[in-house]
């Protein structure tokens, strides 16, 4: 039931919809408190985030600061735009790499399903390049190689 | 270093829907410039443009037979990208199991104050 889906959607989108056994509630409180990002948003094994700003208001901040621990690191910032506790969040973020790359425009859903949550994350890129640099510089992942392969999602 | 230039270029390659077409086109097997340009209705010259970029990117191969050039797919690029993209797709997987330990010590939490 846990299963991610991923997939890309016309030139510069990628969805993203994930099931989880919590209600919507807990969910988004998941997303948006610091203490409880920094416990789950680590990406790779040995990742921790040492800062993580987020003030989940519109116009509010969002920092997130992410370190192996062998010297290698990188940092995200971003801007919330909407929030409607607790269904909706409308927020931008780029990473820093150590360059910016391009604004991503992030509709997070959070729909009641059964007991638990249908999260679809929907990510809108500038145009087809930045999400093809999008996806080859880790941040997230499309289906292109798999399209190569002629066996769909990946 | 070499391998990340080489995904970088490959993703690039990907973004544009004639080069996946082509991709998909030798998917299926070796194809000549004249015959890959067939049923896209674009000059040869525009092809091999296109297929400059995805050999720039390691995703196609030429050889030589005679006067004809034909391409083939490159398995070690697609193969590099798909293990990079599982390696992503395992990265997120793992921040949303990682996610569900949080909720699941919530809701603990949750019946325990009502209690």
């Amino acid at each position: 039931m846990s299963k991610l889906t991923l997939k890309t959607e016309g030139d510069t989108h990628v969805v993203v919809t994930r099931r989880f056994a919590a209600p919507p509630e807990v969910v988004y409180h998941a997303h948006t408190d610091p203490k409880l990002l920094q416990k789950w948003l680590l990406g790779p094994e040995g990742w921790t985030m040492p800062v993580c700003i987020n003030e989940a208001t519109p116009g509010g901040k969002i920092r997130y600061e992410w370190t192996n621990g062998k010297g290698g690191g990188f940092h995200l910032t971003g801007e919330y735009l909407e929030l409607e506790p607790y269904s909706r969040i409308v927020h931008v973020e780029r990473m820093h790499l150590p360059n910016p790359t391009p604004d991503n425009h992030i509709e997070t859903r959070f729909d009641a399903d059964g007991t638990g949550t249908l999260m679809t994350m929907r990510m809108t890129l500038p145009d087809a390049q930045t999400r093809a640099a999008m996806l080859a510089t880790g941040m997230e992942r499309g289906m292109e190689a798999s399209y190569v392969r002629l066996e769909g999602l990946i | 270093m070499n391998d990340s230039l080489n995904l970088d270029a490959a993703f690039s390659a990907l973004a544009d829907p004639t080069r996946r077409a082509i991709l998909a086109r030798l998917a299926k097997g070796e194809a000549t410039v004249m015959e890959l340009a067939a049923p896209f209705e674009m000059t040869q010259p525009a092809i091999s443009q296109h297929l400059k970029v995805l050999e720039n990117a390691g995703l196609v191969v030429r050889r030589l037979e005679g006067t004809k050039r034909p391409r083939r797919i490159a398995k070690g690029g697609i193969e590099a990208m798909d293990r990079w993209l599982a390696m992503l797709r395992k990265a997120l997987e793992r921040n949303y199991d990682r996610l569900d330990e949080v909720l699941a010590s919530m809701e603990q939490l949750k019946r325990g104050e009502k209690r």
